[in-house]
């Protein structure tokens, strides 16, 4: 495919077309030219997973990611999973039990979260912890977040 | 509101969400990185390759003609040099004659896309000469053929060098019973927080500048800015947007943040700077890498007698908040302990490595690691059990330091026996099998420098104003600085605690120079115990003018009113009163918008001699924590199972939040301690990446139990102290006495790699130790 071809794709449920060369990125399509600052920089190089996006529902790093590799494919960021008005359920837990000090990792901790309880709607503590292992947050010792991930699972909280 | 007795407030003491969750969660809070400017520009830097070199010339002129880019900078045209400390200003925005480390900024320039501004860096052409490189401080301690800055001390490196004797160790030592020396040497490690560097500037032709900045002092900034750049600080704006952790890598001024500002009045266009990973970790600041020498001597019941202790200090390339490391490698190895005789020697040495500064529990965390270490050592060698020992030396409360510190509220005690009776001690330890182990480790920590960086124009150390209109929204002003700590948070609370009115009626503003009262910022621990104290003043003063609006509506006097919720009504008759906003109201009735402004300052402590101020604050946090560990003996692989930390802030005024910066605090100490260190070849930094130079991830964090035992402390607001840097500094001591405890080596090299228990464990066996029958 020429690059002079907009770029395709399904982005947060909604179709768009956009200009994008090959070289493009998808955290610099997502941020720069797309205007959705959410999905945060952090380290450029897939370390700190600050850039997490879900590609066809699946945690992906938008900054090693060509932005072309989703065309025709679905892409969610955290502007996708937020309701109008109102929080999700894993946003609401994230507030409510303080897993969110800087918030600069929080984006991509939500995504990760979603996408797990969305096929794990139950998981174990150690299955949380695999889940967000690529996930690096330098604030909160990691300990809030598995409490609020563990409260959506369960639902007596 | 002179009383200290423990009550029950509606909002402080509980768990207060922060207030901007809502925006971090959804991605809607804005750093620096997302605001946009018309026309913004990108600034890029060119920075050293070489750790030490003199810039001989500088050509840009086939930078200045590339299409696309507006301008080029370099050293000489703001020489006027900086630093956080008004006594050391060594920095340069962009290197004048010399590059003094590898990282150094030797050339920005501004480019309408980052392409373009790359390819105009390329075309930046230096000649240099390379001079001698300096990556080992004791290198720098004698006169040295090519001195990093004139201002070394006598033509070697040394940057700062502290002697301090009080009482008479030597004649202490002389009659000790045990003694015990440590050597402890610790790798640097920085600060990690996951928003890069980002700096926006736009000059206007009004004359103004605005600067907006990932900052935590904004302040510090606004006075950096004026002097560099020649401007009044009146044109100057600086606005401080969310940011994204600091843990004191943003409490310094930055180079890149005045290049940003000088490039946007070179172009008269907004300009980027966004600085990548690489150049997160060669701006550092953080820990520095240190040699500390512990001596301590016991008499025969187990008092402390004397501490000797001499530190060694990589400073790197500039000063920074260096001056105040060198004091407080000293000053904060006592408490929580009373130490009649002390005696120290400080050494800070510029090195060309990236420059060290401020991280979280600054100059506290290396020397407590040693002290800590050396008590373990003192407690086996006494046959004493290492927690009697350390209550048997606590400091009392109100009580002078040998060197003049005034230690007023402690719960060390309640801290030692909460992380004894609640880990389970008596039973665990040296009772384990081989391999596993539980260990203690105390801290110390000031609760906000006592003493303000600038000491010109005399001023408060934090101002909050408020202001609230007919519409019940009360507008919050203060310059403090939320890096994700919860401070915002808390200003609301106070505000709405005092006021008695619901929390979504506050409004915290963001941080803005042309509308913030000054708030000094985010560093030393200083924010709740400062700006809730200006906090609570301000609603204070609101408070009075309601209530007594009030008591005119219900025709009584004011002193008879009280706070409801969300209500004013006459004490001891619960029916008899009016709404907040009917109070509001009729206030407002002859002067329109109420505001009112509140005010802290410290009052002058500590002793006459020289540095004596250093390390005085108006209270102290105390800790003991108790780390469980097991070991894998043929890997060198450990895990730390669980750590009790008992910690003493006075009261807990958002629960939520002090859990939060002790459960990080462990974390980022957890790092430290077990595996991140800043690796150099010589003078060049070699792991400058998040894959490489690794933070602790969740499956290696472990169990935290928290036991706030703190009691009011009785200048604090509501009775606070601070929690989010002392949290860290137990941390350390207490893994590495847990490891002597599972496998019997003691380790004075940190990190404590796998390879380094290995040997460790390697040597004991060689030495034929037994250790629990291995």
């Amino acid at each position: 495919m020429s690059s002079a071809e907009p770029l395709r794709f399904r982005l947060n449920g909604h179709p768009v077309a956009t200009p994008c060369v090959a070289s493009r990125i998808l955290l610099d399509l997502l941020r720069e030219d797309l205007e959705l600052t959410g999905t945060k920089r952090g380290c450029d190089l897939g370390t700190c997973g600050c850039c997490t996006v879900l590609l066809d529902g699946r945690p992906t790093l938008s900054c090693l990611t060509l932005a072309r590799l989703a065309e025709g494919h679905e892409v969610t960021t955290i502007e996708g999973v937020s309701p109008p008005q109102g929080l999700s359920p894993v946003q609401q837990a994230f507030v409510d039990l303080g897993a969110t000090q800087c918030g600069f990792c929080t984006p991509g901790f939500v995504l990760t979260a979603t996408a797990l309880l969305r096929d794990h709607p139950r998981p174990s503590h150690n299955e949380i912890v695999r889940a967000i292992s690529g996930n690096l947050c330098r604030c909160t010792g990691y300990t809030k977040i598995i409490q609020a991930i563990e409260s959506v699972a369960a639902p007596e909280r | 509101m002179a009383s200290t007795a423990p009550r029950e407030y509606r909002l402080l003491g509980g768990r207060i969400p922060y207030i901007e969750g809502p925006l971090k969660v959804t991605g809607r809070a804005e750093y620096t990185d997302d605001i946009r400017r018309p026309g913004m520009l990108v600034g890029r830097l060119l920075r050293s390759p070489w750790p030490h070199a003199r810039l001989r010339s500088i050509d840009t002129a086939a930078a200045r003609t590339l299409p696309g880019v507006f301008g080029v900078l370099t050293g000489e045209k703001y020489p006027t040099p900086f630093g956080v400390l008004p006594i050391t200003h060594d920095e340069t925005a962009i290197a004048v004659d010399k590059a003094r480390y590898t990282g150094d900024i030797i050339a920005a320039v501004a480019a309408q896309d980052e392409l373009t501004a790359e390819a105009a860096l390329a075309l930046i052409r230096c000649d240099i000469e390379p001079l001698p490189e300096y990556s080992d401080p004791r290198g720098g301690l004698s006169k040295v053929t090519e001195p990093i800055h004139a201002r070394g001390l006598n033509g070697t490196n040394i940057q700062k060098e502290v002697v301090q004797h009080f009482g008479d160790v030597d004649a202490a030592f002389a009659r000790a019973a045990e003694t015990v020396r440590v050597r402890a040497t610790f790798a640097g490690v920085t600060h990690a927080f996951t928003e890069p560097l980002a700096t926006i500037a736009e000059s206007t032709p009004d004359g103004r500048l605005t600067v907006w900045s990932a900052t935590q002092v904004p302040h510090y900034l606004h006075r950096s800015l004026s002097e560099v750049l020649g401007l009044s600080m009146h044109r100057i704006r600086v606005i401080k947007p969310e940011v994204g952790g600091g843990f004191g890598g943003k409490s310094d001024p930055l180079p890149h943040e005045i290049v940003c500002a000088a490039l946007a009045i070179e172009t008269g266009r907004p300009v980027k700077i966004l600085t990548d990973r690489e150049d997160v970790f060669y701006t550092n600041h953080g820990r520095h890498p240190t040699q500390n020498d512990v001596r301590i001597a016991l008499d025969a019941n187990g008092r402390i007698l004397a501490y000797d202790i001499e530190a060694l200090i990589d400073g790197g390339a500039w000063s920074s908040f260096g001056t105040v490391t060198t004091y407080y490698n000293g000053v904060l190895s006592m408490g929580p302990y009373l130490v009649p005789n002390f005696r120290y020697k400080g050494r800070r040495v510029y090195t060309n490595r990236p420059p060290s500064g401020a991280m979280r529990a600054h100059g506290g965390t290396n020397i407590r690691y040693a002290v800590e270490v050396a008590l373990d050592q003192l407690a086996e060698k006494m046959g004493r059990d290492p927690f009697d020992l350390r209550a048997q030396n606590a400091i009392p409360p109100n009580t002078k330091t040998v060197n003049e510190f005034l230690i007023t509220s402690t719960s060390f005690l309640k801290c030692l026996t909460a992380a004894r009776e609640n880990s389970g001690w008596d039973r665990k330890f040296r009772k384990l099998p081989y391999g596993r182990g539980v260990g203690v480790g105390c801290g110390f920590y000031i609760s906000g420098s006592n003493s303000p960086i600038h000491f010109t124009p005399k001023m408060p150390q934090s101002t909050v104003h408020l202001k609230v209109d007919m519409d019940g929204g009360i507008a919050v002003h203060s310059m403090q600085a939320d890096i994700g700590q919860g401070s915002n948070t808390l200003l609301a609370a106070i505000v709405a605690e005092v006021l008695g009115v619901d929390l979504e009626r506050v409004h915290v503003q963001r941080v803005d120079s042309d509308v913030s009262p000054i708030d000094l910022g985010s560093y030393s621990s200083r924010v709740t115990f400062m700006m809730g104290n200006a906090a609570r003043s301000a609603a204070e003063e609101l408070r009075t003018v309601l209530l007594t609006a009030a008591a005119e509506l219900v025709g009584r006097r004011p002193e008879e009113m009280e706070v409801g919720h969300e209500r004013y009504r006459v004490r001891g008759e619960p029916t008899v009163g009016v709404s907040f906003l009917d109070a509001l109201h009729k206030a407002m009735e002859r002067r329109g918008a109420l505001t009112a402004s509140g005010s802290y300052d410290t009052t002058p402590k500590g002793g006459t001699f020289k540095g004596a101020r250093a390390g005085t604050a108006p209270a102290y946090s105390f800790a003991a924590y108790v780390a469980q560990v097991e070991v894998d003996v043929e890997t060198g692989e450990y895990r730390v199972e669980k750590i009790w930390a008992a910690f003493d802030c006075g009261r807990a005024l958002n629960r939520l939040a002090v859990e939060g910066q002790i459960e990080g605090s462990i974390h980022m100490g957890l790092g430290q301690v077990m595996g991140e260190s800043m690796n150099y070849r010589g003078a060049r930094l070699f792991n400058p990446s998040l894959l490489e130079y690794k933070i602790p991830t969740p499956e290696q964090m472990p169990e935290v139990e928290i036991l706030l035992v703190g009691e009011d402390d009785p200048e604090g607001p509501f009775g606070a102290k601070e929690a989010g840097e002392g949290p860290l500094i137990a941390t350390l001591p207490a893994v590495a006495n847990a490891l002597y405890d599972a496998v019997g080596v003691r380790f004075t090299e940190l990190p404590i790699t796998p390879d380094r228990v290995v040997r460790g464990i390697d040597l004991r066996r060689k030495e034929g130790r037994a250790w629990k029958g291995s």
